[in-house]
């Protein structure tokens, strides 16, 4: 059974969950690893050397924030010894620009570098941090170097009109690639989705917007744009299909599927410590779950696009309808379609906008938006 | 677009030849690209010191039994798809 299992391609690994920024959408469980359960350099070394050993091709250093690991340089130098294409995926706090030159020195591939927003108020109310000039004197220093460079806009309701400031950012920035990521609803971002999904018109005009921006940049810069989950007529194949291409490890060493997986109940999670990552995708129970086509309900079972999507997403099919197994609710040939059709009519029918203007009785406040920060772990 | 023959393409930054499982793969920022026979023959040439015209040449040679134009079409195919992925820089050719 077990040769049957393809090889996986990509380790995203979650160095920390500690993080300067306390972005109100972030993908880190609710519940974070603390600083001292982290994994050491050396179990992270031996990480990479066998992650290479069972066919990844690259390591997407995360987290939290990557570079509030101390070891953060030799982390990416024995990734590229063990033979890994190594991308930072980074808030850009803190990194100076000696940091920087030695992030580089040591082997790093590719920098990406989040944005909250275009203007400095919006960023530094969603990061609930003032990070955003910082950011963009990082933005310079990088453009010193040739490595890979990536800006990732996280798009929702209350940035999204800022795009064309955005693309100004963006033009100056001569990154080979740009993605305008829509938050997508777990952990944190599930928690503030009421003030975070867009409505149907602002999605429109930011479709099109990127329209003309992709014959703007063509050949200098790609864009990159992923529609919220929730407005989408059919699924994304979730991960590139559970167990299938990509497993993550926590700080303190689990290896999941995907890094919403704990929202399963009943999953259980093996520990680097104890096993070998080849071992832990090709035969734990958590990776068997789903990989295959057994689980799956109608009407994905019988559907022609089950090979294409997988069924979408677990995680989301868990939080929007307490059943892991279900079709994920986004696709439009879903049974539970009217759940996710009642959340966007909640959004769109009282036009709500940033700053909220009908007198709808939904959270969100005229002034000041009460956010749920993500806070630092211990 | 239409590629200038004597513009000379290199690999653009974040992007490397890597190899895995005996597997030869070009490496880019998120994704990666499976390299073999004609495929590997073209970006392995891609070193900012082969002009299009030359690598061209080059694979007809290597692939003499093929139809020369088309291997020059598949080719100029070929370098257009990885511009478009953002994966090679094009520098200008000596006029």
């Amino acid at each position: 059974m077990p040769n049957t299992v393809q090889n996986p391609l990509a380790l995203v690994a979650e160095l920390t969950h500690r993080c300067p920024l306390h972005c109100v959408y972030c993908s880190n469980p609710l519940e974070l690893q603390a600083r001292s359960s982290e994994l050491s350099t050396e179990t992270w070394s031996r990480v990479f050397k066998e992650a290479a050993e069972a066919g990844v091709l690259q390591a997407d250093f995360t987290g939290g924030e990557p570079l509030a690991r101390p070891d953060i340089v030799e982390l990416i130098r024995s990734a590229r010894a063990a033979g890994l294409y190594v991308s930072l995926i980074t808030s850009g706090l803190p990194l100076d620009e000696v940091k920087l030159d030695l992030l580089v020195d040591a082997g790093l591939d590719h920098f990406q570098l989040s944005f909250q927003g275009a203007r400095e108020e919006t960023a530094n109310d969603i990061s609930g941090t003032k990070s955003h000039q910082h950011k963009l004197r990082v933005l310079e220093w990088v453009k010193r170097y040739r490595i890979g460079l990536t800006l990732n806009f996280v798009i929702h309701r209350q940035n999204i009109d800022e795009l064309e400031e955005m693309l100004v950012i963006v033009k100056g920035s001569g990154a080979g690639c740009v993605e305008f990521a829509s938050v997508q609803y777990y952990g944190w971002a599930f928690a503030n989705r009421e003030r975070l999904l867009p409505t149907r018109q602002q999605l429109d005009r930011c479709v099109e917007r990127l329209k003309r921006a992709e014959e703007e940049l063509q050949g200098r810069t790609r864009i990159v744009f992923v529609v919220p989950d929730y407005y989408a007529k059919y699924p994304k194949p979730c991960v590139g299909g559970w167990g299938r291409k990509l497993l993550l490890v926590t700080p303190h060493g689990e290896v999941l599927p995907c890094h919403a997986a704990p929202v399963i109940p009943g999953l259980k999670f093996e520990n680097v410590k104890n096993r070998s990552l080849r071992e832990i995708w090709e035969c734990s129970e958590a990776f068997q779950k789903f990989r295959r086509e057994d689980w799956m309900q109608e009407p994905c079972k019988s559907c022609d696009r089950r090979a294409q999507d997988f069924g979408g997403c677990r995680c989301q099919a868990m939080l929007l309808t307490a059943d892991a197994t279900a079709t994920d609710p986004v696709c439009s040939l879903a049974p539970q379609r009217p759940k996710v059709d009642a959340i966007l009519r909640q959004i769109n029918d009282h036009g709500a906008q940033g700053t909220g203007s009908a007198a709808a009785p939904i959270t969100i406040q005229s002034d000041k938006i009460q956010w749920l920060y993500r806070p630092n772990p211990s | 677009m239409s590629l200038d023959l004597n513009s000379k393409p290199r690999l653009a930054a974040g992007c490397r030849m890597g190899e895995n499982n005996n597997q030869r793969v070009l490496l880019m920022p998120e994704r990666a690209l499976r390299l073999h026979g004609p495929s590997l023959e073209i970006v392995s040439r891609c070193d900012g010191k082969h002009s299009v015209s030359q690598i061209i040449g080059e694979l007809q040679l290597l692939y003499s039994k093929a139809e020369p134009h088309k291997v020059e079409q598949d080719i100029l195919g070929y370098l257009d798809l990885l511009q478009k992925e953002r994966a090679l820089d094009f520098e200008a050719g000596a006029v």
